[in-house]
């Protein structure tokens, strides 16, 4: 028989893993406290939340399986047109409710299409993802007397939330809308790497020759986490066409997937807040940038990622725990340590 | 009727022939172990009855019952579980995560997408004692990756046996393992329970014949031999194929 004492403190050890640290606790008092602190930025802190969400759908992924993917815009774009029709034509008016219905239907392409990209290595992973992307655009294109075609959905009118918040002008309402909504998908999806099932992720990531030989169905496992990542980054499309009242081909992109790598590599991956932090530093940084030099911006943008790539991961992730574990002898013993960084090639 | 039997097995790449027409009968509750020269075709038997690999032909029967087409992680919930001769560790992770994840997932708590790991008591106390049973409770916070390789060869063979199976395949567990530490592995082997059949695979003759209670002896990717220690040993075949003049001395 197991020793009690032992027992009690694994039990213990393992729970703490998932208990809140003081700066997380921080991030979101800060993030929320950004509604009143900066009230005429709302606007873009609107796209960053938008940003981070569809960011750290693709971290789920990529970051905890492993799986890399250039065409995560396939469920952002069939989810933002969903929202969108669903809106026009009335089907569903409430916000909240279509916004779940949005994230569903995402979540079923992503189930659907989890099989083609569970077949092959890494490079035949970014080719599947990426068709699937383009033709959902092409079909998009194709039937623009639905879609709008090249002019984009137009004539979207979107109710007030839970019948009673409009979206205004200033994105005051969106934003506060957008950050509520990107914090409950957070919780879940940080409740969800915490589990049984998000560990299994890690291993499969880790070993998957192994993972299966200890009994985890690692198809099935990758085929949730895919699906799930699916219907958030839908979410996050959704989220999009709400609060413009409007969607556009360049939903299904690829720059559109492109960014969201390029936020993850300046967030990192695996720790589900590198999506939200790639996104805040992503989105100023295009807009300090393009401010200065409205031209050349992205020439600034490619600087910063050499950079990045430069100095190195490593090196920038020993600053980071130096900074923290400083922050963290300020506050009361017994606080957990939260989970440990990882870059994106899992090193 | 045995508790893992082959009839027939075969495994063909292009013209090689790695697995020739096995008739292997393991009995329940055996101290089993295969021999072999290098390249006999140890290893892709063993990938052959685990489901790595699948088999040209022939049938494998666990418990009397056919597995030969499930699959990998079907095998270890049908009862038979396997270690590497090369370790395959979930390097991130810790030992007590890694021990976590093998029982979380054999009392169907791995799909579980909600709980927080490590609040199910039933699933703790089960860690703890396979922790304790192959003594690394000193080690348990630790990344896998820092373990001292006796240690890591301990978990290797602890997430398998965590996998509570019937029959339990050690593929070389003792290979690479310091002088120093290799004492603590082959105790913690020899303290395997008894309702555990254990089919090793070994190339040291030292562990294998004070540890087995039957042999079989595998050559060119056909079973040779077949037969309790002592016949084996004198088998004058085996000794000239395989054992040459370790034996005599």
């Amino acid at each position: 028989m197991a020793n009690p004492a032992l027992t009690s403190h694994v039990s213990d050890y393992l729970k703490r893993r998932a208990r809140w640290s003081p700066l997380e606790i921080a991030f979101w008092i800060f993030a929320f406290a950004t509604i009143w602190l900066f009230p005429s930025k709302h606007l873009i802190l609107k796209d960053t939340a938008i940003l981070a969400l569809f960011a750290m759908s693709l971290d789920l992924i990529l970051g905890y399986a492993g799986i890399l993917s250039l065409g995560h815009a396939a469920f952002f774009g069939l989810a933002g047109y969903f929202a969108g029709l669903v809106a026009k034509y009335g089907f569903i008016t409430e916000p909240v409710l279509a916004l779940v219905a949005a994230g569903l239907v995402a979540a079923a392409l992503g189930f659907v299409t989890s099989f083609l990209v569970l077949r092959g290595s890494d490079l035949t992973r970014l080719m599947v993802t990426l068709g699937v992307s383009l033709m959902l655009g092409e079909v998009a294109n194709r039937y623009s007397n639905i879609t709008g075609g090249a002019d984009g959905l137009q004539g979207v009118e979107i109710e007030p939330v839970l019948g009673r918040f409009r979206f205004d002008l200033y994105g005051h309402n969106g934003y506060v809308y957008c950050l509520i909504v990107l914090f409950v998908c957070f919780v879940v999806a940080r409740r969800v790497v915490y589990s049984p099932f998000g560990l299994s992720l890690r291993s499969v990531k880790g070993n998957s020759l192994r993972a299966s030989a200890i009994g985890i169905p690692v198809k099935w496992r990758l085929v949730g986490i895919y699906t799930f990542a699916a219907g958030l980054a839908g979410i996050a499309g959704a989220l999009l066409t709400q609060t413009t009242a409007f969607c556009s081909l360049d939903v299904f992109s690829l720059d559109r997937s492109a960014d969201l790598l390029l936020v993850l590599i300046i967030g990192g991956t695996g720790y589900l807040y590198g999506g939200l932090i790639g996104a805040v530093i992503y989105k100023f940084l295009q807009d300090y940038i393009a401010n200065l030099t409205p031209q050349y911006w992205q020439f600034w943008i490619g600087l910063v990622l050499v950079t990045i790539v430069l100095i190195g991961r490593e090196r920038m992730r020993a600053w980071i725990e130096t900074a923290r574990s400083a922050l963290e002898n300020l506050w009361p013993r017994g606080f957990a340590r939260p989970a440990k960084f990882a870059a994106p090639d899992g090193k | 009727m045995p508790i893992l039997q082959t009839t027939g097995l075969e495994k063909r790449f292009g013209g090689i022939v790695a697995t020739n027409n096995v008739n292997l009968s393991v009995e329940k509750g055996a101290r089993h172990a295969l021999i072999g020269p290098n390249g006999a075709g140890k290893t892709t038997f063993i990938n052959l009855l685990t489901g790595v690999l699948k088999p040209s032909s022939g049938r494998i029967a666990l418990e009397g019952k056919d597995i030969t087409d499930t699959s990998p992680h079907e095998r270890v919930r049908l009862g038979m579980a396997r270690t590497f001769q090369i370790n395959q560790l979930f390097l991130d992770l810790t030992p007590l995560e890694s021990v976590g994840l093998v029982v979380s997932e054999r009392l169907g708590a791995g799909a579980d997408w909600w709980r927080v790991v490590g609040t199910k008591s039933s699933v703790t106390e089960e860690i703890v004692e396979v922790i304790e049973r192959f003594h690394l409770t000193d080690v348990m916070f630790d990344r896998v990756a820092v373990l001292p390789y006796g240690k890591q060869r301990l978990l290797e063979i602890a997430l398998a046996f965590a996998c509570r199976p019937h029959v339990l395949l050690l593929d070389e567990p003792a290979a690479g393992v310091p002088e120093a530490e290799r004492h603590e592995l082959l105790a913690t082997i020899e303290a395997l329970p008894q309702d555990v059949t254990v089919l090793l695979i070994e190339h040291d003759m030292d562990i294998v014949f004070s540890f087995a209670d039957r042999i079989s002896v595998l050559v060119n990717g056909a079973l040779f031999v077949d037969g309790a220690p002592e016949e084996v040993a004198k088998d004058p075949r085996v000794k000239a194929v395989y054992l040459g003049e370790e034996l005599d001395a």
